[in-house]
Formats: structure tokens, sequence, C-alpha cells
């Protein structure tokens, strides 16, 4: 068969295929690019952050050439010494030395200020320069110091994503666990993802009822009642929060209420903020409407018949509600806790503003590398690790609900 | 939901019950929104309720700190940024998003999940993480020697990629319950694919690419995260100075801004609340 | 003093560089500082008469402290602040990282009796990459309408007994460790030293723990006097100049305890490759001269960092500067090189304990 210009019919129909195949993309190719560069990029980008270590190289790599040639036992050659005198001396190499200093100092605390003694003094000293680094301090005499900087020399490194798990490497390259004083990560991993459940926990209770009034009003009620989920929802995060602020601090509205009907006297008023409490409260109350939605979009499908049938078979109204009902609103359980708890677990200004101490999650210690440690890479580890999780539970979602049911409003 | 007329002791008490616990949960929702509107009004800088203000006298209340945000540059500055930058980028995010959704409601799109994955990241991708990748690198995009933290520009493309998820949900559910032919009709009227673009598909889905627009502008209205690690002092939007102000001087102003602030949600959730019954209506599709 | 003679030589070098800013025509200027009562001492003791003086705008903007937007802003070489003020340690890791510009400072105007900068200056204010401002000072404060007594020490601040109720501290290991050692009997002098060994840090902690569960962890220099206002806690540790503002501008009943307080001082740099180099300098030498710091202890009750400058302050100013015999009576320099080498790791530590 052929078309009118004498064409096989069926190459036509590919290349009317193709056409459209190539329309279409061509409409999705503008947002396409678009997130690719904004967006994916930054998120590669950081994912390499985290893993690379290029300082000692650029610093010393006369050095770190003639370190591979050491066998790690006892002290390095004369060679390696000269190369580093002749590196460290080189005031034109301050900043990539000072950036060095900074990355092994993370490796063992203390070498930022040995480095800079030794810069400061191994300018005017001469041959032979391992007496002459002795001298300056005897942690040059010491193999650890070298195998720090030998460990520390490869242009990848794991050792941030071991910091991120309280692990870190022995100067033999062993992998140990941080000293205990010293680990907080796993502790806020694990707490991070107890609050999560928590707060899904409580928004489950929460949205149960209320989802289920509003799916068996009729409608012109429920429209109303849907409202007062609504607009927490369209409220800024920042006004929800300092709402809470404002109604449980130790001077708030709702310690005055407690003060005022006499159930607690003002000396005792109860701590409610800053502390693990307030950031639970804040949360629930923030996230709880994306419980109510889902749920609410589910049990609105279900028709009253089965439980009017269930009863009229005789059960009980607690049976029927728990056999009959429940089981038909599990996926919208499913999805509003994978999207509560996906949300809460990236959670950073309402934990940062009413957390306190207690109430930290990870994203805080996130931050607080960014904004202030200034250690970059130890973030973007801890931010891979994160996003692992997330998109983990975003695979789950998709599977159990679908990406294509999503819902808002 | 009423009573049924069988209905044992028991299940009258657990009804009452029932009720109550609804309420609560309803109150737990809207009280810290209501409660900040009566205390921006008071007269003295405290965060809780005078006795003037609990008699209802005059003299407990006054208009004082809404004069302080009038009077105040950096929250009028912070204001306009807020809308520059919310405005700007809902524009490109709905742009881009519409679209794409368009693209994406064709059964001939190739590697559709795929796609779609990409374009949902900015919505799954914890704030912190996706704010601190885009600073990292928007500070020297692909390692040139420029940058667009601390500008305008660089915040309006951070916005924009976290709104489009927004647009792309919203207005491929207003197309599932497009009718395909009635392009095809245009078509064949003779109508060449721009025309029936803003003569047939537009109005139809008009009502999604608002609300996915409006959106993409609340997300952008309400960010801080990206702005708290991208814009320098020049580009603080109202959230940031909000946070600046609970961190560090907690005054009532911030609860008069509070309080415009839930003016404005509420403006926006009515005007969602009103698209969506006209889509109900139009095509007896729920989304 | 070793880096005083350093950075002379370097000094010396980079004058030929900056060489001798002439009257230009009028500048754009960004300078950045901590903000609130702070950034406005600023404003009117340097910017102002600067601008009335050379016509030259000056923008000023707030930040947070750290290093984290100077660092992005020279690694795009995209600099867009001329002049930050920041404290010692950034100074030091910022000079280190080659973030900042190395200062000329030779060049700096003597004092009116022609002692040459260098010797007006405090010892340890100057840095090659920074010139110091002021001195301020980490202390702790209390409520006197809540506080029965009258705490007098460092140790008072520790002790729950006495005085009870709840304590404010900055979340941050810096001078908390210190004040703890210093509470827990270590002698000013002997902090750092023990701070360097394991067992002087578990001290630290150890004495920390004791008032653990009674404390709100404050990060930005504006909360604490808030949380003293609000009740929240009824003693805590403050940066001076702050506590001053509540006390004398805002009339609270404040009490300023100096025993063992923690002083530092603040400093201007320059990010490198700021493009008003010359002018910036220009700048920093007429803000760092004996008027100017004078002037600017008219406004906040921090000390000035030149020694001409401390007869200059007005009598009624006096009795709240760090410097003034009386509160410098058991005083504890910060040791910014304790805390560059060990910050990274004691912060580990302290968020690690806060957590747990």
């Amino acid at each position: 068969m052929t078309t009118a210009d004498g064409t096989p019919l069926k190459v036509a129909l590919a290349r009317a295929t193709r056409r459209s195949k190539i329309r279409a993309f061509l409409l999705v190719a503008p947002l396409l690019v678009f997130i690719l560069i904004t967006f994916i990029f930054p998120i590669i980008h950081m994912l390499m952050n985290s893993v690379d270590s290029p300082e000692v190289q650029e610093a010393i790599p006369a050095t770190v050439a003639e370190l591979q040639k050491w066998d790690g036992t006892g002290l390095p050659g004369e060679a390696v010494y000269a190369a580093l005198a002749k590196e460290l001396g080189d005031r034109s190499r301050r900043a990539e030395i000072g950036r060095m200093s900074k990355r092994l100092n993370y490796e063992t605390a203390g070498f930022r200020s040995l480095l800079n003694a030794t810069g400061r003094k191994i300018g005017g000293a001469k041959a032979p320069f391992k007496e002459a680094f002795i001298a300056i301090d005897k942690d040059w005499g010491n193999p650890d110091t070298w195998k720090v900087i030998k460990n520390a020399a490869p242009a990848i490194t794991i050792s941030y994503y071991l910091n991120a798990l309280d692990r870190t490497t022995d100067p033999d390259g062993n992998i140990v666990q941080q000293p205990e004083y010293k680990q907080i990560y796993v502790t806020l991993f694990l707490r991070t993802i107890y609050v999560s459940i928590g707060v899904t926990v409580f928004c489950i209770l929460l949205a149960y009822p209320i989802s289920y009034m509003l799916a068996t009003l009729p409608t012109k009620y429920s429209n109303l009642l849907l409202i007062l989920v609504l607009l927490p929802f369209w409220t800024s995060l920042l006004v929800r929060t300092t709402s809470w602020i404002v109604l449980l601090q130790t001077q708030g509205v709702i310690n005055d209420l407690l003060v005022w009907t006499g159930l607690i006297d003002t000396e005792n008023r109860i701590t409610m903020i800053y502390n693990m409490t307030g950031s639970l409260i804040a949360m629930t109350h923030i996230l709880l409407p994306f419980m109510v939605l889902p749920l609410y979009s589910v049990m609105k499908t279900i028709s009253p018949n089965y439980m009017r049938a269930a009863r009229s078979l005789g059960a009980n109204p607690l049976v029927a509600f728990v056999r009959i009902y429940m089981p038909q609103t599990v996926p919208g359980i499913g999805a509003g806790s994978i999207l509560v708890f996906i949300l809460a677990i990236g959670y950073y200004i309402t934990p940062a503003l009413v957390g306190g101490q207690d109430g930290q999650l990870i994203s805080n210690l996130i931050a607080y590398h960014m904004k202030q440690s200034l250690n970059w890479s130890l973030a973007a580890a801890l931010g891979s690790i994160l996003l692992a999780g997330v998109l983990a539970m975003y695979w789950l979602y998709d599977r159990l609900v679908g990406i294509d049911n999503m819902k808002l409003g | 939901m009423a009573l049924p007329v069988y209905a044992g002791p028991l299940e009258r008490t657990w009804y009452y019950a029932y009720r109550v616990i609804c309420a609560a949960v309803f109150f737990f929702l809207i009280a810290p929104i209501v409660v900040i509107i009566p205390l921006s009004f008071n007269a003295e800088p405290y965060f809780t309720f005078t006795p003037e203000m609990l008699r209802f006298e005059a003299a407990g209340y006054s208009l004082r700190w809404y004069e302080d945000i009038i009077n105040n540059e950096q929250w009028l500055h912070s204001m306009k940024n807020s809308f520059i930058i919310g405005i700007l980028s809902t524009v490109v995010a709905t742009t881009l998003g519409t679209l794409a959704a368009i693209g994406l409601s064709r059964s001939e799109l190739p590697a559709k999940s795929f796609i779609m994955g990409v374009m949902i990241s900015p919505m799954i991708v914890p704030l912190i993480i996706s704010a601190a990748a885009m600073f990292l690198f928007y500070s020297a995009p692909f390692g040139m020697p420029f940058a667009l933290t601390q500008t305008y520009t660089g915040l309006i493309l951070a916005h924009a990629a976290l709104g489009t998820p927004f647009v792309v949900i919203t207005v491929t559910a207003t197309l599932v319950g497009f009718d395909r032919s009635l392009i095809r009709a245009s078509a064949t009227l003779g109508a060449d694919p721009v025309t029936t673009f803003f003569k047939v598909i537009m109005p139809l889905i008009l009502p999604g690419v608002i609300s996915g627009a409006l959106f993409a502008f609340i997300t952008s209205f309400d960010e801080v995260v990206v702005v708290f690690f991208m814009a320098g002092f020049e580009q603080r939007t109202i959230p940031r100075q909000m946070w600046a102000g609970i961190r560090e001087q907690i005054s009532p102003t911030i609860l008069a801004v509070a309080t415009l602030l839930v003016c404005i949600s509420i403006a926006l959730l009515a005007t969602i609340e009103l698209l969506r019954r006209r889509n109900e209506r139009m095509r007896g599709v729920t989304y | 003093m070793k880096h005083l003679l350093k950075s002379a030589s370097v000094a010396a070098v980079g004058l030929a560089a900056f060489g001798l800013a002439g009257a230009a025509s009028a500048e754009t200027l960004t300078v950045v500082s901590w903000g609130g009562a702070y950034t406005k001492s600023q404003v009117e003791a340097y910017q102002k008469p600067w601008m009335a003086k050379t016509g030259d705008t000056i923008n000023s903007e707030d930040y947070n402290g750290g290093l984290a937007e100077v660092r992005a802003q020279v690694e795009a070489n995209n600099v867009s602040w001329d002049l930050v003020d920041v404290e010692l340690s950034d100074a030091v890791r910022g000079c280190d990282e080659g973030i900042l510009e190395t200062l000329p400072l030779d060049d700096l105007p003597p004092s009116a009796d022609g002692t040459p900068a260098v010797n007006d200056f405090i010892a340890g204010t100057l840095h090659e990459c920074a010139v110091g401002l002021i001195v301020w000072s980490t202390v702790y404060a209390y409520d006197t309408d809540k506080v029965s007594g009258k705490p007098t020490t460092i140790a008072d601040f520790f002790d729950l007994k006495k005085f009870p109720g709840k304590r404010g501290m900055r979340k941050s290991p810096k001078a908390n460790l210190e004040f703890a050692l210093m509470a827990d009997g270590v002698p000013a002098d002997k902090v750092y030293e023990a701070l360097a060994t394991s067992a002087g840090v578990e001290r630290a902690f150890k004495k920390l723990d004791t008032i653990k569960n009674d404390t709100i962890w404050w990060e930005a220099g504006a909360q604490p006097p808030q949380l003293l206002a609000d009740g929240e806690v009824v003693m805590t540790t403050a940066y001076n100049g702050r506590l001053f503002n509540a006390i004398a501008n805002e009339g609270k009943p404040f009490e300023i305890v100096w025993d063992g307080q923690v002083w530092d001082i603040d400093l201007w740099v320059m990010p490198k490759g700021t493009k008003n180099k010359k002018r910036a300098w220009e700048f920093i030498k007429f803000s760092s001269d004996t008027q100017r710091l004078a002037d600017q202890a008219k406004y906040i009750s921090y000390g000035p960092v030149r020694k001409s400058s401390f007869p200059m302050i007005e009598a009624k100013m006096q009795p709240h500067m760090p410097t003034a015999p009386v509160n410098f009576k058991n005083p504890l320099q910060n040791d910014f090189e304790f805390w560059a080498d060990f910050g990274d790791e004691l912060n580990e530590r302290f968020n690690a304990w806060l957590a747990g």
C-alpha cells in the first residue's frame, strides 16, 4: 500500500510519528533545558563537591609526587622534605597552602598552625631539610604527619562521607569510628527520621477524623470547612512559625491563659518552645494540610453504601468502620504519609527558629556547614545522603501512588 | 453524616465526642493564624493580650505597627523585592511549564516518565539541598567568571525552577479531560497551530494555568531558604526580613506584616477556589 | 608581635602597588558590617563624615558574620563588597586562604603626637590583611528584677543554687568554654593552655553540663537582650555593646558582670579583587584614625583600638568600655590562633554535645 504520492504507507506513518514525537519533544524541551541548567546541574555540581579534594595536590604537587615513592614505613626521605621546604617557602603559593591547611586541619586539628609556623620559618632553612623541619616542630619527625598528607593527596576522597557517618580514617588508612564525643551526624540522621515519623503519625491521627468529616458532610458545609484546611496551606511558613512563637513562648498566649485561669502559677510557666516539643507542634501544624488533602480526596470516592451494607448485615459500627471503611482509605494514608515524611525530613526553617538545642535536625547542620564553618564539602556529603533517602521515598511514592496522580489544592 | 435513628446510646456519645474532636483539630489548624491578627493591633510592644485589649478598650489597640511598616524603608524595599521576584519568576515558570505540560500530555512523547521525573525534581528535593547546591553553582556557573548569587536574575531563575513543577502538575491535570479532537477540528477548519493554541487550547486550560501560576507565585513569595543562601542585602524579600526579625528583634511589626500576608493568602485562596469551581462546572472533572 | 613585623615588610611592598590615592572624583563604596546599633555607630562616626568630606556614596550592608559570602565572591571573581567588618579569627583565616587583600599598614596615619600607627594600635590589633577598629567583649548580664542577690563573678553564672533561673548562652563553643574553665577555677592566663589538652576540654564541657538543661542558646547578637527582656532567661552572656544599648537607650533593668570577660576585636578587611581598592584603603585610613575611633565610642560602648583615642572618650561613656580599668580586672583575650586551629574540631564536639 502506498500514499497518494507513492510513498509506502509504513514509511509515511513512521515519518508522521517521528514528526509528532519531535513536535511533542520540542514543547517539552525549553523547560527541560531550563531545569537541567538551573537545577539539575547545581545538584550534580554539589555531589561532585562532596568527593572533591584538590587542595593538597594544588598546593604541593612536587612533594606529593615525591611522597608517592615513600612506602609508609619510617620517615620519608630527604627528597620529600626538600620538596616541601621549597613549596612551603614559596610565598606566591600562599592561597593554595592556606586551602590545604584548612583541608588537613579537618583530618587532624592543629595541622593549620603546624603548616603556618613551618611556612614562616622554613624559608631561611638550609639542607639537610629533614633536620631543619624536625627542629621547627617535632611533629615532622612523626610518620603519622606524613601519612595524613599522603592520604589526603588523591583528588577524590570519601573522607567527607566518612565524616558525615561519624567515621574517619586513622593514619594507616583504616576506617574507624570517630571518638564518641564527636559523634553527631548519625544521631541527627536518626533523630530526623524519628521526628519525621512522629510528625507523620500525628498528622494521620489529626487528619483522619476531619478528612472523614469533610468527605461525608454535604458539599455546602464541607466546602466551608475545607477553607479551614486550605487557609493554613496557603499561609506563609514564616507567618505560621511566628504564630507558634507567640502562642508557645514562656510569656506567650497559652502560658498567660494558663496563669490567668489559675492552672499554673506564674513561676511555673511551661517551656513549650525552643525545644523538641515546639518543633513537633509547629511542624505538625504546618504539614497537616498535606495529609488532609490526599486523604480527603480518597475518602470522597468511597461510597457510603459499603458501610450501610455492613451495618445492615449486622456488623456493629466500629467493626464496620475498621473492617470495611479503613482498608479503602489506605491509599490516601500512604500518599499523605509519604508526602508529609518527605517534606519533614528536609525541614529547616521551623526547627531553626523554634527547635532550640534538642530540636535541631540534619538540615540545620547542613546550613551550619554552608554558612558558618564553610566546610562545603561536608555539607555536600550530608546533603547527598539526605537526598538519597528522599529519592528512595520518592521512588516508593511513585510505585504506590504514581507521580501522575499527585494532586494539589 | 447525620445520626441514624437506630443509633444506640454508645453511638450517640461517640457521635458527639467525634464532633468535639473534629472541632478541636479545626481549631488547632486555624487558631494560630487567627490569633496574630488582633495582636498586630496591640498598642503595647508585647506579644500577648494586654488587659486593655481584653476589655476591648480603644486605648489597647493601635495601628502603630502598621505605621512602622510604612515608615520602614527596609520592609517596603523587601515587599517590592518579593513582588518583583515573585511575579517575574511566575512568568518564566508559567510559560515554560504550560508548554511542557502540553507536550507531556501527548502520548507520542518519548521517555515520558524520565522527563516528568526531571521536571518534578525541584519539588521533591529538600529545599535546604536545592539552596545549598544553587548557592555553590550560581556563584560561578560552569566556572565562568561571574556570579548569579546576590543578583535579582539569580533569584528569579532559582524561584522559577522551584515553581515549575506546580505549573506542570496543575496544567497536566487540566489536560486530562481535554478532548484532543478539538485540535484536529480546529486544524481542519484551517487554523494554524498558533491560532489553535490561543483560540482553542488556551481558553480551556486557562483555569489550570492560572492556578499553576498562583502556586508558582506563592512558592516564590513564601520561599526563604534559597533567599537565605543566595540573596544579598539588596535582594531581601519579606520572608527573609521576617526571619531576621524573628531571630533578632521580635517586635509586633512582624505580626502586622504577618497579618498582611494572611490577607494575601486569603485572596489567593479565593481565586483558586473560584477557578476550581468554574473548572468543575465546565467539564465535570475534578482535580 | 611577630606578625606585626611581618606585616611591616609586606606593607612596604603593598604600598607601591596601592600608590597614594589622590583626590579623585566621587566613588561608591560598599561597606558591610553587623547591623543594628553597631552599624549605626559606624555610619555616624565613619561613613557620614567621609561622605561629607569626599562626596562619595557609601552603601552600608548588613551581614551575619562569617566568610561564606566573601569566599563565594572571591572564588567567582565577582567582588561586590569593598570592606567587611570581621572578627579576628575570620581575618586570620581569610588571610591564610588568600581571599583577603594584604594591606600596607605603614601607610596608616600616626597619632596626633606623632606616634607611628604600629605603636599606637593596641598590640595584636593590626594584621597583615586587617586593621582593627574596636575592642568588644563577651560578658554576662542579669535582670535585677528577677535575680535576688548580686552575682559578681563568672562562677556565679554557673551557680544555679545561689541564682536559680534560666541562662542564655551563645550557640558556639567560643567564649563558653573559656567561661566554663574560669568558673571552674582556672586562672584567665591559663585557660587556653588548659583547653589545648583533652583533659581541659573535658573539664570545660563538664562544667557546661551543670547548666545545660537550664540554658537557652542564642545565635544573633540582638537575641540575648531580647531574651532577658522577655523573661525567657534571667541571666545571659551577650556582647557588651548590645547590653549597653538595652540598658542606656531602652532603660532595661540589666546589670553587667565584667568578671572573666572575653574580649576580642573587630577589624576591616578587603576581599581580594575589589574594584575600589585604593578608595577603600583611603576609607580604612580615615575611619581608623584617632578622631573617628573616639567618635564611635559616643554611640556604642565598644572601646577604640588606638591608645591615643582613649583620652578623647566622653566621661559618661568611660565606665561602659570593656577596657575601663574597673571592668578590666580579670579579662581574657580571645586567642584567635587557638580558635583557628581547634575551632572546627571544638565546634563539631560542641554540636555533638548539644545534640546529645
